[in-house]
């Protein structure tokens, strides 16, 4: 038996590097999306409500009253980015990563091209890297929608010039663009961790709604959860804790604190999720 | 590659897959050799597609094992589907995608698939299909017998030892059943081993030269095609002035009679020959008109080892 299987050693066919035309495919896909386009208009929309909303008022905004950084708008167009980031994230942004996430696994399941992709074979881990790679790259398109349109909108309807820090210190229009491209990435990695807890649902389930759906509650429960001072020792564990922590990002000098704490706390949820995902996917029996 | 191709296509030992108490597919030994059109035949929710499932590595079986191209699947999952093309239960696509950018979607999954190449191979897989008018078309504008011909496009993406095709013409027209037939024996007469699942008997009885017949998640017959029409019994048809006569002689005999008036049928049973039963009716003084012996088709086979027809067995 031995020696027959030997010389019957299948005929080895080449084999192209890595494979990273899958990921190119998956990123085209999901950028070939009505839905995803959709989405990151929704999320442009919101800095430039609020651009429309403070131009056409004449009253001042008392320092304070609104969103954080509102009263500033008027003095420095850039802030709208700041204003539209902070409203968006308790909700809006969850949201639309929620039905990126969401619909990683549960949404190939639903058409049935699953077991096309698996069948050709695409590889379970190799697959599931490949969406989850795609769900991060939507998470850095809707941080970065969120602030290029807020810089847009300040830019063609407010004063920009130097600003002025949550420290008294002025920054000039470059470094304050390039405070703003950070803060997009914080609010990447901040929804990374969520876009892991997605991937792991969506292997649950073969109705992506479903998966969309939990996902987007879990986010606003951990929200609520993190409000509650009786909570204080979950705190800590909540992979919402730091999303709104990007201030120390337009402090001068940069306090680079919550965005390690965030890094640390947000690579502990990938790690944990995507390795769950990764043993439920590995064995599931696709049969839809 | 001498040894390898001696060993079936195909082969499942003792395969078995339950879900919850029910046994889907119940301890099959499946055995295709390499280069025949094989038949899997049986009707709705019989275990046809969990047995295509579990050969394909998409659901783990519960007991026994299963060889591709004479792999261990799932192990060898990764060397084996490569050269396994497969349309399993219908075809699936990405309705906001043309049919040529679902094609090139799947073969990117295929990592031994060349990037170089990937446009030309769409481009012939579609042409084999007769889909070229359409190809640039989004699927979601796609009629089902569509549909079912980009299905099969996807399973000739690249050149495959095997190919295994659940219900290929499911949704076509006469002719995209033709020219799916044509097809089937085509890539068999380029050496791919082709395993359709089907229960249109006709179809399988003119591509097929094996079949295996599954009931209930039981595999109850498998062989050549000759084999399987042999092993229904055959019968022979009477045509005589004298049925009262004939009957008494051929029931001497040891047949079972059917039939009355005129045409009197039975089954063959073994031992005796056809001229020997002419032989004694005519020196009993019966006039016979007409004597045959029919093969039974797959279809009386299937009926037998089936029973229910096509329902649905609970």
């Amino acid at each position: 038996m031995s020696s027959k299987q030997a010389d019957s050693a299948p005929a080895v066919r080449r084999r192209s590097a890595a494979g990273w035309a899958l990921l190119g495919s998956e990123l085209g896909v999901l950028f070939r999306r009505w839905r995803t386009w959709a989405m990151l208009a929704a999320l442009a929309a919101v800095p430039v409500l609020i651009g429309l909303a403070v131009r056409l008022t004449s009253e001042d905004i008392e320092p304070g009253d609104g969103p954080p950084f509102l009263d500033r708008v008027t003095q420095n167009g850039l802030f709208i980015a700041l204003t539209g980031t902070v409203v968006s994230i308790p909700l809006f942004l969850p949201l639309t990563v929620s039905v990126a996430a969401g619909d990683t696994i549960a949404g190939e399941a639903n058409l049935g091209t699953l077991r096309y992709l698996l069948a050709a074979p695409a590889g379970r881990i190799r697959l599931l890297a490949v969406k989850y790679a795609a769900a991060v790259a939507f998470c850095i398109a809707a941080a970065l929608t969120l602030v290029a349109a807020g810089m847009l909108v300040g830019v063609v309807l407010f004063p920009v010039g130097p600003v002025t820090l949550l420290s008294g210190d002025t920054i000039g229009v470059g470094e304050s663009v390039l405070r703003l491209l950070l803060v997009a990435a914080y609010v990447s990695l901040s929804l990374a961790g969520l876009a892991a807890i997605g991937l792991f649902i969506s292997t649950l389930t073969e109705v992506p709604v479903g998966a969309m759906a939990a996902t987007a509650v879990l986010a606003v429960v951990a929200q609520i959860l993190g409000a509650l001072p009786q909570l204080d020792w979950l705190h800590p564990w909540l992979f919402t804790e730091h999303w709104v922590g990007f201030a120390d990002l337009i402090r001068q000098p940069i306090s680079w604190d919550s965005f390690g704490a965030n890094a640390l706390l947000q690579g502990g949820y990938i790690a944990v999720f995507c390795a769950l995902a990764g043993s439920r996917f590995a064995t599931k029996d696709v049969l839809a | 590659m001498s040894g390898a191709s001696e060993e079936p296509a195909i082969e499942t030992r003792g395969l078995t897959k339950r879900f919850g108490r029910q046994a889907a597919v119940d301890n099959i030994d499946l055995a295709v050799p390499r280069g025949a059109v094989f038949g899997f035949l049986g009707p709705n929710g019989s275990g046809k597609t969990t047995t295509i499932r579990v050969m394909l590595g998409l659901a783990g079986a519960t007991a026994g094992s299963v060889r591709v191209l004479g792999e261990e699947m799932p192990a060898r999952l990764r060397e084996v589907l490569p050269r396994v093309g497969a349309l399993v239960e219908g075809p699936a696509f990405y309705p906001f995608l043309s049919g040529a950018d679902n094609l090139r979607r799947f073969d990117t999954a295929d990592r031994h698939a060349p990037t170089r190449t990937r446009r030309a191979r769409v481009a012939d897989a579609l042409e084999r299909v007769g889909l070229s008018h359409a190809a640039g078309k989004k699927v979601r504008a796609y009629s089902l017998g569509m549909k079912q011909r980009l299905g099969i496009a996807n399973a000739l993406l690249m050149p495959r030892d095997l190919l295994v095709l659940d219900e290929p013409t499911n949704g076509l027209d006469p002719q995209g059943t033709r020219e799916v037939r044509h097809l089937v024996r085509s890539l068999a007469a380029e050496g791919t081993t082709v395993f359709v699942s089907s229960h249109l008997l006709a179809e399988v009885e003119q591509i097929c030269t094996h079949a295996a017949i599954m009931s209930a998640g039981r595999l109850v017959a498998q062989g050549t095609l000759e084999s399987m029409r042999r092993s229904g019994r055959a019968r022979m048809k009477l045509t005589t002035p004298d049925p009262a006569d004939a009957g008494r002689v051929l029931r001497g005999l040891g047949l079972g009679l059917e039939g009355d008036g005129e045409q009197l049928t039975a089954p063959l049973v073994d031992g005796l020959l056809p001229e020997q039963i002419v032989a004694a009716l005519v020196a009993e003084g019966v006039r016979v008109r007409g004597f045959a012996v029919e093969n039974s088709t797959l279809e009386e086979r299937f009926v037998a080892l089936t029973g229910e027809g096509f329902d649905v067995v609970q």
